[in-house]
C-alpha cells in the first residue's frame, strides 16, 4: 500500500481525525520493529525541515520528518552532534530508505554513548504531536530545564507512535570533540570484560563507551573502552585507565580517526549480525547479570555494550526466544525481539499494574485505538 | 490565593478517618491534634497555610499503601510531602485532606558500585545520598540548593535539578527506578538497575508530576564517580549583553563546563555587604566551573579565559587553589541568604532560551520600575533557568500581591521568548494559574487524561499545577 504522506501538521491531524481504519505509522520506515501492523502506513517524511538551531544554546528543533543525515550534516559545520548516538537499523533490519529524527525519537534509539550521557529521551526537550483522534498537542518546549506540567516528551519518547504521531522535536545537542582514543583489551572472558568495563566506567576519566564482542573482528575477544576529548586529554585518560586496569593486560591504545569511528560503529550498528539467517534480541540488564543471562542461551552469540548493560544476542533462527524470556525474567530487566520469530512476543510482558497503567495511557490518547494497534504489547 | 473548598462529608468524618488509620499504622504515625498538625501547615512558600486534618508518617511502603486505600476509601484527598522544603507550594494542604510524610522512610537499601547505582528510601535527604557513597569516591549529581534538607521523593515529584545539572541533567536523567504506590493501594515497580525501563517511559512521567500520580517509596539513582578536580574561573562584564554572549561563545567552542552561574549588579552588590567575598562592583558577573585532572583543568579554563578576554572583561579571576575557589563561590552561595537579610524576597526559576538573556533582564529592569520593587537577578546561565529575586516586604499591605503580579509578569515574559513558568521548583499553586499561558487547553487536557489514568479520584494533591477552573470538572465528578 502506498503510505499516506500529508506535508504540513494541519493536513495530517485532518487525516487522523477522519480517518476509519487502523493507521501503521511510521518515519522513514527502516525500523520495523514489533509485529507488522495491520493497517493503512502512513508516514511522516514530508513533514520535514530544521526549524530553528542555536549552536550556542545547543539546542536544534525539527520537525519529525527530517532526515538523521540531514540533522547530523548540519550540526557537523558547528562542531555538534546527537550526542546519545542513535543507531542505524537498515543493515541489521535489512530496510531501505532514511531514517528520520521522530522516528528516532518514537522509538527512543541510543547507542554506545547512551552509558555516559544519556539516552534519546534524555536530549529530548520537546514535541508536537497529533493524538489519536487528530488533536495537535504540544508538551516542552526548547529550554534545557522545564517541569512546567507533566513531561508528556518523555512519555512520547518510546512510544512507537501508538500515543500520537510525533510532528516537530526539540533537542538537546553537544559539542563534538576533537579527539577519539579506544583502549582495548584481547582475550577477556566474558565475565572479566564486564569487570573491566565496570571499573573503567567507575572511575572519575569519563569514558563515552563500554563495549565488549566475544568474537571480534578477527574471531578473539575484544574489549573496547572509549575516552573522547582534547588531545591531551584523551592520552592523559587512555594512560590513567590503562594503570587501572592493569589486571586485566596491559591493553592496547587506539586513537586513528578512521578506525576508532569504524570500530564503534561496528557496536552502534550492530554490524556483526548484518546479513545473516539469524534472530536478534536486544537485552537491558544490570550490567553483571549480562554474562550470567548469555551464557544460559545455547548457540547465542553476544555483543555488549553499555558496559554490559545493554546485550545484543544473536541466536539461531526460530530458537530460544522463551529461554531468552526466562533469563532475563529471573534478573530483572528487559527483552525485545528486533528480527526473527515472534512466537514469544516482541516487547517484554509488563507486570499487570503497568500494563494497566500503559493500557489506560494508550485508551486516553488513541480511544479509538487506531494508533499502531497490536505494537508494544497491545492486542490488535 | 484560591484553593477548593474542603469536602464537609470529608471533615465530619474525621474520627472515623482517624481511627481506620490508626488501625494500621503505629500509634506516633498518625499526627491529629491541631496544635500537632499545625506543624505541617505550609512548604518553602510560607505565605500560604492551611492546616491539614491529619498527617501520616508511614514507615514502609506497606504502610503507606495501607493508608492510600483507607484515603481512597474514603475519598480522602492526600498530599504528598517530602522534606516541606518546596518554593511553590507543592506540599500545602488543604483543610480536608491528609499530609502523607516520607520523612521515616530514609534507609539506604543497597549500594552497588560495580553496577554504578544506589537505591534509597525516598525521604532520605538528596546530599545524604551522596554522604553514603562518597567515602567510595562515588556521588549523587543532581544538586538542588535545598540539598542538605530536600528529600529524594521531592525531588522526584519536582524533577529538581542544580547547579551541575549543565554537566550532570536532572533528577529524571539520574533516575532509573521507582517503586511507587498508587491512590488506591497498589504497589508496583517501574524500572530498575538496567537502563531505559520497559513499556512506556512512565519513570519520565512520574518525574516531575508533583505528586500527584504516585507516591514513590524507594529509588534507584545513578551514582557516578566524582572527578579528580573542579575549579572556577570568576569574570565580570559592564554589561548583561556582553556577558550573554560570552556564554554563548564558551558553549560554542565546544567546552562543556560543569556550571556557568550568572549574578547581576544588584545580586552582586547585595552579597558584598553581605558575605564580602571580593566580587567586582558590575553589570554582570559569571562563574564558570570546570572539572578534570589539574592538566585537563588548565586546558579548558585556557580556552574559557581566552574567550573571556576577546569580550574585554573588567575582572578575571582565576582560580589557582581549594581556598580561592571557595571564595569564587562563596558569594554565589550566599546569594539567598544575602538577600533573605535585606528583605522577604520571592524567587522564579522561569527558563529563557540562552540568547533571550540581555533582553529579558533589560524588560525585568523596566518592570521593576513599573512595579515599585528590587529585582536581583541570580542563575544558571549555562541552561537559562533564571532566579529573578524580587524584594518586598510582607508586613506592608499590598506588598505580597504587587509582588505576585511582577513575578507573574516576568513568567510571562518568559514563556513569550519561547521559556517557560518553572525550571526546577515546580507549579505548585503558585505558577498554577499562569499554565494556560504557557499551554493551550487541549495541551492541559492530555496531561490531565494522564492523571486520570493514575488517579481516577483526583485525590492526589489535587488543586496543585492545573488551574483550578480547568481541572474543576473532574474534582468534583470524582467526589
Amino acid at each position: 500500500m502506498t503510505p499516506l504522506a500529508p506535508k504540513t501538521e494541519a493536513e495530517l491531524a485532518e487525516l487522523v481525525a477522519s480517518t476509519t481504519e487502523p493507521l501503521r505509522v511510521m518515519g522513514g520506515g527502516t525500523r520495523p520493529i514489533g509485529v507488522p501492523v495491520n493497517g493503512q502506513p502512513l508516514t511522516t517524511a514530508k513533514i520535514k525541515g530544521i526549524e530553528l538551531y542555536e549552536p550556542g544554546a545547543l539546542t536544534m528543533v525539527a520537525k519529525a520528518g527530517t532526515t538523521v543525515a540531514e540533522i547530523e550534516k548540519t550540526l557537523a559545520k558547528e562542531n555538534q552532534r546527537l550526542a546519545f548516538e542513535p543507531m542505524d537499523h537498515r543493515g541489521l533490519l535489512g530496510t531501505k530508505g532514511e531514517p528520520t529524527i521522530g522516528g528516532v525519537f518514537a522509538g527512543n534509539i541510543s547507542g554506545p554513548r547512551r552509558i555516559q550521557c544519556g539516552a534519546a529521551r534524555d536530549f529530548l526537550l520537546g514535541v508536537r504531536f497529533v493524538d489519536g483522534q487528530g488533536q495537535i498537542t504540544r508538551n516542552g518546549g526548547r529550554v534545557m530545564k522545564n517541569v512546567t506540567g507533566y513531561d508528556v516528551v518523555k512519555l512520547m519518547a518510546g512510544s512507537y507512535g501508538t500515543l500520537g504521531v510525533l510532528t516537530e522535536v526539540s533537542f538537546k545537542v553537544l559539542p563534538d570533540t576533537h579527539t577519539t582514543g579506544v583502549l582495548l583489551f584481547d582475550g577477556l572472558t566474558d565475565r572479566d570484560a564486564v569487570a573491566a568495563l565496570s571499573r573503567a566506567l567507575g572511575s572519575p576519566f569519563e569514558v563515552t563507551g563500554a563495549a565488549h564482542l566475544p568474537s571480534g573482528m578477527d574471531g578473539d575477544p575484544v574489549t573496547m573502552i572509549r575516552v573522547e576529548g582534547t588531545e591531551k586529554s584523551v592520552a592523559y585518560r587512555l594512560g590513567e585507565l590503562q594503570k587501572l586496569l592493569g589486571k586485566f593486560g596491559t591493553g592496547r591504545t587506539e586513537t586513528d580517526p578512521e578506525k576508532t569511528r569504524a570500530g564503534w560503529r561496528y557496536i552502534q550498528n550492530v554490524e556483526p549480525f548484518h546479513a545473516v539467517q539469524t534472530d536478534v534480541w536486544r537485552l537491558s540488564v544490570k550490567p553483571s547479570d549480562a554474562p550470567g543471562i548469555v551464557a544460559q542461551i545455547d548457540g547465542a552469540d553476544a555483543i555488549y555494550d553499555w558496559g554490559g548493560g545493554l546485550v545484543w544476542l544473536q541466536v539461531p533462527q526460530d530458537t530460544q526466544g522463551a529461554r531468552i524470556r526466562a533469563a532475563v525474567d529471573a534478573k530483572g530487566g528487559h527483552a525485545t525481539l528486533i528480527r526473527g520469530n515472534r512466537a514469544a512476543g516482541v516487547f517484554q510482558p509488563l507486570a499487570p499494574a503497568i500494563a494497566t497503567l500503559q493500557d489506560g495511557l494508550r485508551a486516553r490518547f488513541d480511544p479509538r485505538g487506531i494508533l499502531n494497534p497490536g505494537l508494544m504489547g497491545q492486542a490488535a | 490565593m484560591e484553593m477548593p473548598n474542603p469536602d464537609p462529608k470529608v471533615l465530619s468524618r474525621k474520627a472515623e478517618l482517624i481511627d481506620r488509620l490508626q488501625q494500621v499504622l503505629p500509634e506516633d504515625a498518625v499526627i491529629h491534634d491541631p496544635s500537632e498538625t499545625r506543624a505541617y501547615e505550609c512548604d518553602g512558600l510560607t505565605a500560604y497555610k492551611c492546616p491539614p486534618l491529619a498527617v501520616v508518617l508511614p514507615a514502609s511502603t506497606e504502610e503507606v499503601a495501607a493508608a492510600l486505600r483507607i484515603c481512597h476509601d474514603m475519598n480522602v484527598p492526600v498530599v504528598p510531602r517530602g522534606s516541606g522544603t518546596s518554593l511553590a507550594g507543592g506540599a500545602l494542604p488543604t483543610e480536608d485532606s491528609v499530609i502523607l510524610g516520607v520523612a521515616k522512610l530514609n534507609d539506604v537499601l543497597e549500594t552497588d558500585y560495580d553496577n554504578r547505582f544506589i537505591r534509597v528510601q525516598t525521604g532520605r535527604t538528596n546530599l545524604s545520598v551522596t554522604g553514603a557513597v562518597e567515602e567510595d569516591g562515588f556521588f549523587y549529581a543532581p544538586d538542588p540548593s535545598s540539598q542538605l534538607a530536600c528529600a529524594i521523593a521531592g525531588n522526584i515529584a519536582m524533577n529538581s535539578g542544580g547547579a551541575h545539572c549543565l554537566k550532570y541533567g536532572v533528577t529524571t536523567n539520574n533516575l532509573m527506578g521507582v517503586k511507587m504506590v498508587t491512590m488506591d493501594g497498589t504497589v508496583m515497580d517501574i524500572g530498575g538497575a538496567h537502563l531505559d525501563a520497559e513499556g512506556y517511559d512512565l519513570l519520565g512521567l512520574i518525574c516531575g508530576s508533583e505528586g500527584q500520580l504516585g507516591v514513590v517509596t524507594e529509588a534507584t539513582l545513578r551514582i557516578l564517580h566524582k572527578p579528580e578536580g573542579a575549579r572556577p574561573v570568576l569574570m565580570g562584564f559592564d554589561s548583561n549583553e556582553v556577558a550573554g554572549q560570552c556564554v554563548s561563545d564558551i558553549i560554542k567552542a565546544g567546552v562543556l563546563p560543569v556550571a556557568i552561574e550568572y549574578m547581576d549588579r544588584p545580586c552582586i552588590r547585595a552579597t558584598e555587604d553581605f558575605a564580602q567575598a571580593g566580587y567586582p562592583d558590575c553589570e554582570a558577573l559569571l562563574i564558570v566551573e570546570v572539572e578534570g585532572s589539574d592538566a585537563e583543568i588548565d586546558e579548558q579554563l585556557e580556552t574559557i579565559m581566552t574567550i573571556a578576554r576577546s569580550h574585554n572583561p573588567v575582572a578575571l579571576r582565576e582560580s589557582s587553589s581549594a581556598e580561592e575557589s571557595a571564595k569564587i563561590w562563596l558569594g554565589r552561595k550566599s546569594a539567598f541568604g544575602a538577600m533573605g537579610k535585606i528583605n522577604d524576597y520571592m524567587c522564579l526559576d522561569g527558563t529563557i532560551p540562552v540568547s533571550q538573556l540581555p533582553h529579558v533582564l533589560k524588560r525585568i529592569g523596566e518592570m521593576s520600575k513599573e512595579f515599585g520593587l528590587d529585582v536581583a537577578n541570580v542563575f544558571h546561565a549555562g541552561d537559562g533557568n533564571m532566579h529573578p529575586l524580587i524584594l518586598f516586604d510582607a508586613n506592608k499591605p499590598g506588598d505580597l500581591e504587587t509582588c505576585e503580579a511582577f513575578g507573574a509578569e516576568i513568567l510571562k515574559l518568559c514563556v513569550e521568548v519561547d521559556g517557560c513558568l518553572t525550571g526546577e521548583h515546580g507549579v505548585g499553586i503558585e505558577k498554577r494559574d499562569l499554565m494556560l499561558h504557557q499551554y493551550d487547553p487541549a495541551d492541559l487536557e492530555i496531561q490531565m487524561a494522564v492523571k486520570d489514568v493514575f488517579d481516577p479520584k483526583w485525590l492526589l494533591n489535587p488543586a496543585k499545577v492545573f488551574p483550578l477552573a480547568s481541572s474543576d470538572a473532574r474534582r468534583i465528578a470524582a467526589e
